[in-house]
């Protein structure tokens, strides 16, 4: 009898103990409701791969953005983000030179980079599907965007965002087949609350 | 008339020499632009990776023209010809051989030393591996220069090539240019040998 107590004792404070970290592990995106900037420390990298392995890779520098977390309906959330391609940031300056011309973002006609979110579908507790407007070189397009919860408390709150966008419809391809069509974005996010 | 003659280029060494010649002149102007004009970035983007492509093809053909060149008989040299013209046309021919060859390894070089490591895909259909060279800025400066600089000692030596084919066949009248152009051009067409040139020429095709 005691023994049986015991063990199911021992189970409830398991079940706790693993319940505690996890509940750390993914925040709820209902609970991180509210409005917020982007930090600049936030981080975006992007990355090219190209035939027979390796590729481009770097991140961008300047950028700027804001965002709303709708604690009642997380569908209801938005964002609004720019991108500074001048600011561009890689392995060579021959590389950052090339991506600021008139071949890739064209940084003397068009300076900036946006995003718009339209749609936010909500994945899992920690984690949503973006959906917006992209420009780039006065091309818009609907792209879509993975983002997990990684933290938050009461002033911030962090996320990892994952894209592939396809570079080519926004007139960039130069480099096919050489180097990928598509151009994989990952992002480490901090908003600060407003 | 796949062959070389006694008298005459075969259609195999006139077809290597005016594809190689076509490509040759070509890639000199396509390098100069890339390099020394202002384009477009993504015209000359394009321009490196065509320049590349066709340079991969001037090797291939040069390789098998040296390898000809090596095995095939030589025809002798036109009549009228003096001894020292012939000599200084073999070395000029000779190091054209070698300059078509050793002018594209320079410029795959140039692409497996440079740091932004390109791949080249050649005609955008095979990827063709660089060169085990280190890459650094200092080997790519290296190589870009020494590939530049026998380009243009090329292009110097096809120019007196071009000026000694014209001066013999239109100033001279020696059939020199007519029997690259047109397999199976024989002796008989042109002037009557003359007997010390024809001793010379059979004397060997690899000393001058
Ligand atoms: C017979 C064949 C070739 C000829 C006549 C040729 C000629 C030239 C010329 C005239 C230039 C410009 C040099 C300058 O003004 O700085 C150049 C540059 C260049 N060539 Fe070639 N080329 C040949 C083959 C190749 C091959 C096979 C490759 C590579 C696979 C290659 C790669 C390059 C590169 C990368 C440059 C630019 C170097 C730099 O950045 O300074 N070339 N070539």
């Amino acid at each position: 009898m005691n023994a049986r107590r015991h063990l199911a004792l021992t189970a409830a404070f398991a079940l706790i103990a693993m319940a505690l970290p996890a509940r750390a592990q993914a925040p709820s995106l209902a609970d991180a409701a509210g409005s917020y900037s982007i930090a600049t420390s936030s981080r975006i990298h992007f990355s090219i791969g190209q035939t027979g392995g390796g590729g481009i890779a770097g991140n961008f520098a300047k950028f700027s953005g804001k965002f709303r977390i709708d604690g009642g309906n997380v569908s209801r959330s938005s964002v609004e983000f720019t991108l500074f391609p001048e600011s561009v940031r890689a392995r060579e300056r021959r590389i950052e030179n090339f991506l600021r011309s008139s071949a890739v973002f064209d940084t003397d006609n068009y300076q900036t980079v946006t995003f718009r979110s339209t749609r936010v579908t909500q994945t899992g507790p920690s984690s949503a599907n973006i959906e917006g407007a992209l420009t780039a070189r006065g091309k818009t397009r609907k792209e879509r965007f993975a983002v997990t919860l990684t933290d938050w408390d009461k002033r911030s709150i962090s996320f990892t965002i994952r894209g592939s966008i396809r570079r080519a419809p926004y007139g960039m391809d130069v480099g096919t087949p050489i180097y990928s069509n598509v151009v994989e974005f990952d992002m480490d996010i901090k908003g600060l609350r407003r | 008339m796949l062959r070389n003659g006694e008298n005459d280029f075969g259609i195999v060494t006139i077809v290597l020499h005016w594809t190689i010649a076509l490509l040759v002149l070509g890639l000199m102007v396509v390098g100069f632009a890339m390099r020394r004009i202002e384009l477009d970035p993504a015209l000359q983007f394009s321009l490196y990776q065509w320049h590349k492509s066709l340079g991969f093809t001037a090797l291939g053909l040069a390789l098998l023209r040296a390898i000809w060149w090596l095995t095939e008989r030589t025809p002798r040299p036109v009549p009228g010809l003096h001894p020292f013209e012939h000599a200084a046309a073999r070395q000029t021919h000779r190091i054209l051989i070698l300059l078509g060859i050793i002018t594209p390894l320079a410029g795959w070089a140039v692409a497996s030393a440079s740091t932004l490591n390109m791949p080249s895909l050649y005609f955008n259909i095979i990827v063709i591996p660089h060169l085990p060279l280190q890459q650094s800025d200092s080997a790519e400066a290296f190589w870009a220069l020494t590939h530049a600089l026998l380009a243009y000692v090329m292009l110097a030596l096809v120019a007196i090539h071009i000026a000694a084919a014209i001066y013999h066949q239109f100033v001279r009248g020696e059939a020199v240019l007519i029997r690259m152009l047109r397999s199976g051009f024989r002796r008989s067409d042109a002037a009557p040998v003359e007997a010390g040139e024809a001793s010379e020429a059979v004397a060997g095709r690899n000393d001058p």
